[in-house]
């Protein structure tokens, strides 16, 4: 018997705005001047965060963290897409989105300086705290779609984010699979940036795309230039429609780079080029979308001006809240084991504090 | 009132849990259509549809992760793990994430679900299918372990789990499944999850014991009581975590003398955190060291060798005679 086609795949490659500032005018997405301009505030606030982040953190000021330098559009643009009924479930480097979905950059700092009180954004917003274990936050963004189906409630679905490293764990295939099996209203955004802290794209997968992994469970994957906000924006807003209309989950493989370290914890010169690093600057998604509003008429040096100076003062009111906020009670986390108290734990806490206080005969046991 | 095995009773729990409750949705390997390989969800597919009955694929770090979402968005899921020798894979996303969505967000987000897993020896069943690893479980703080002795206690400790605000791991004794059966009330009932049980009251000592162990311990309390008149109390430990310890210190306050019975090998187990809390908080009540009756440290073994290494009610009745006469 001869072999037959059973099926047939491809992969495409969406990109709106390329790094040289031509616009491909029949892709651009149709968004008013306030969107746009709220969109390239968060990027340049996540930027400017970042930055002072990692001085912060120098200081030692700040604990660890990860920065989002470079990847603010692969973000920032599928964020612009979401509605405040949609879920955003994050790993750990999606510092802009989250900033567009309420949290404080005051919160971001006192999570990153070593406190679960900034991790309280209210459930109604429906963005879940960071998620370190890379790729374990997919499953969770299935089970809230499902959900989501399982009640019927219309135009809403889950956003989650997650790295290139991510699509070598089980959990990025088990959530493919059930969210496929499911038809679950689920989005997933793999930031490719290339670098799973030292180890390249390369040695992560040798599959030529990661979109492609879309394809062994038959939902569509598509490739986008991270890089650009407005190709990002559009491919997530068209993955929410499908979802919205019960067509199931897509894998968008947002294609951009980590411009500084995986973490504050480590140096990047020890694994890459300065070469490599110099080329993805001059892809810089922010300088991109800056031309981009200028080309449109709608941004000019003074605007330019006078927003870093209000991001830059927002930067600064929020380190002095951040740092300003202190006697923190050391026994919250006896408060949050369980939903109720139990007598072994109360007793536990009743012995820390006495230690803490320096009761004469507290000790441990 | 009707007499209902293990199996009827947590059949029994799920029906009623999602009758009151339609936030409850049962998930996991064959659940559905089959009504789970022991038949626990037997007929809930039928009663209550392929949505809030789920067949899931075949992976249980998705399992429990997926349930993490359900129940963050919301629902009550209650995931089956076919075996608890398949459980290992669910530990990333209960250490990672069920254990600590709480504490994390200062109580915004909050994973009230159930893990039920079929545990232990005593079945003649394949490799993998034989532990008793609630220690491990009970280890991740934030997590509360369950481990029911009979149908009743079954029925009314899984309803408990059901409403609880908290993940639980509700671990079920494989071999008690079908072993006996007892009335079980038509009626809800719940029990308090953190309370261990006076199953028996007595003066002489007290035995602790729980899941499959209880029958063997009951029974070698009765020995004792026969053969030399020494009265045993026997406690059923119901949970494993958070441990009940007053409890378990008050009978032994009043009796001066403990056996603990644990199917699981004997190192770093739940007898040896029973014994420490007794030091710590009775340790001058006593008249004899505790003595731990339980499994050895090695690899369960085949089927064909295994009651030679579970504790039986011989092994249970001599521990604690040589307590009594010590």
């Amino acid at each position: 018997m001869p072999l037959t086609e059973v099926a047939q795949f491809g992969i495409s490659y969406l990109q709106v705005l390329d790094d040289k500032g031509n616009l491909d005018v029949n892709l651009e997405p149709r968004l008013g001047n306030d969107e746009l301009i709220r969109l390239y505030r968060a990027m340049l606030l996540a930027r400017e965060a970042d930055q002072r982040m990692l001085k912060l953190q120098r200081q030692g000021r700040l604990g660890t963290f990860a920065p989002c330098t470079g990847q603010e559009a692969a973000v920032c643009g599928p964020t612009l897409a979401m509605s405040p009924k949609d879920w955003f479930v994050g790993s750990f480097r999606e510092l802009g989105g989250r900033l567009m979905r309420g949290e404080s950059l005051a919160q971001t700092f006192l999570y990153y300086g070593g406190y679960e009180e900034g991790n309280t954004l209210p459930a109604s917003a429906r963005t879940l705290p960071v998620a370190v274990p890379v790729g374990s936050q997919m499953p969770h963004a299935v089970g809230i779609a499902y959900a989501v189906k399982h009640r019927g409630e219309k135009a809403t679905a889950v956003v989650v984010f997650f790295g290139d490293g991510a699509t070598s764990e089980g959990d990025f295939h088990e959530a493919l699979n059930f969210a496929s099996v499911w038809q679950a209203p689920v989005v997933f955004i793999c930031q490719n940036n290339h670098w799973a802290i030292s180890v390249p794209r390369n040695k992560q997968s040798h599959s030529r795309t990661l979109a492609q992994k879309a394809v062994a469970y038959d939902m569509p994957g598509i490739q986008v230039d991270g890089n650009d906000a407005l190709a990002m924006y559009r491919a997530t807003r068209e993955a929410l429609d499908r979802a919205y209309a019960g067509k199931g989950p897509t894998l968008i493989e947002a294609i951009t780079y980590r411009l500084m370290m995986h973490t504050t914890a480590d140096d990047p010169k020890k694994y890459r080029s300065e070469d490599e690093v110099k080329l993805w600057w001059e892809r810089d998604p922010i300088a991109r979308f800056r031309r981009y509003l200028e080309g449109k008429g709608i941004w000019n040096g003074t605007m330019q001006a006078e927003l870093e100076n209000e991001i830059g003062n927002a930067v600064e009111a929020a380190v002095k809240e951040f740092e300003g906020r202190t006697g923190f009670k050391p026994d919250t986390p006896f408060d949050h084991v369980f939903g109720a108290p139990y007598q072994a734990i109360e007793k536990e806490r009743a012995e820390f504090l006495a230690r803490l206080h320096g009761r004469k005969g507290a000790g441990d046991g | 009132m009707a007499k209902r095995n293990m199996v009827q009773a947590l059949n029994l729990a799920l029906d009623q849990e999602m009758k009151r409750d339609d936030r409850v949705v049962v998930l996991g390997e064959d659940v559905g259509v089959d009504g789970g390989v022991f038949r626990v969800t037997d007929g809930l597919y039928d009663k209550y549809g392929g949505s809030r009955v789920i067949d899931t694929p075949l992976a249980e770090a998705a399992i429990l992760g997926s349930a993490i979402g359900m129940a963050l968005a919301g629902l009550r899921p209650v995931a089956e793990i076919q075996f608890s020798g398949f459980s290992y894979l669910i530990s990333a996303q209960l250490e990672c994430h069920a254990s600590r969505y709480r504490s994390r967000s200062q109580g915004v987000w909050t994973v009230p679900l159930v893990v039920r897993m079929p545990y232990g020896g005593g079945v003649r069943a394949l490799e993998h299918h034989s532990e008793s690893r609630e220690a491990t479980f009970a280890h991740f703080p934030g997590v509360k372990v369950v481990i029911p002795s009979d149908p009743r206690n079954a029925r009314a400790l899984l309803a408990a789990a059901i409403r609880d605000p908290d993940p639980v791991i509700f671990m079920e004794p494989t071999r008690s499944y079908r072993a006996f059966r007892e009335e079980v009330p038509d009626e809800e009932e719940a029990m308090e999850i953190g309370k261990a049980q006076v199953v028996q009251e007595g003066t002489d000592l007290t035995l602790i014991a729980w899941g499959a162990m209880m029958r063997p311990a009951l029974q070698a309390a009765t020995e004792v009581l026969e053969a030399r008149g020494a009265k045993v109390e026997v406690i059923d430990l119901l949970t494993i975590s958070p441990l009940d310890a007053s409890t378990v210190v008050s009978s032994v306050e009043r009796t001066g003398r403990c056996v603990v019975v644990q199917e699981a090998p004997r190192s770093f187990g739940v007898a040896s955190e029973i014994i420490a809390t007794i030091n710590d908080h009775a340790l001058l009540s006593l008249e004899a060291p505790v003595r731990r009756v339980t499994n050895y440290d090695v690899v369960t073994p085949y089927f064909g060798r295994e009651l030679l290494f579970m504790p039986d009610a011989e092994r249970i009745r001599r521990a604690v005679e040589e307590t009594l006469d010590y």
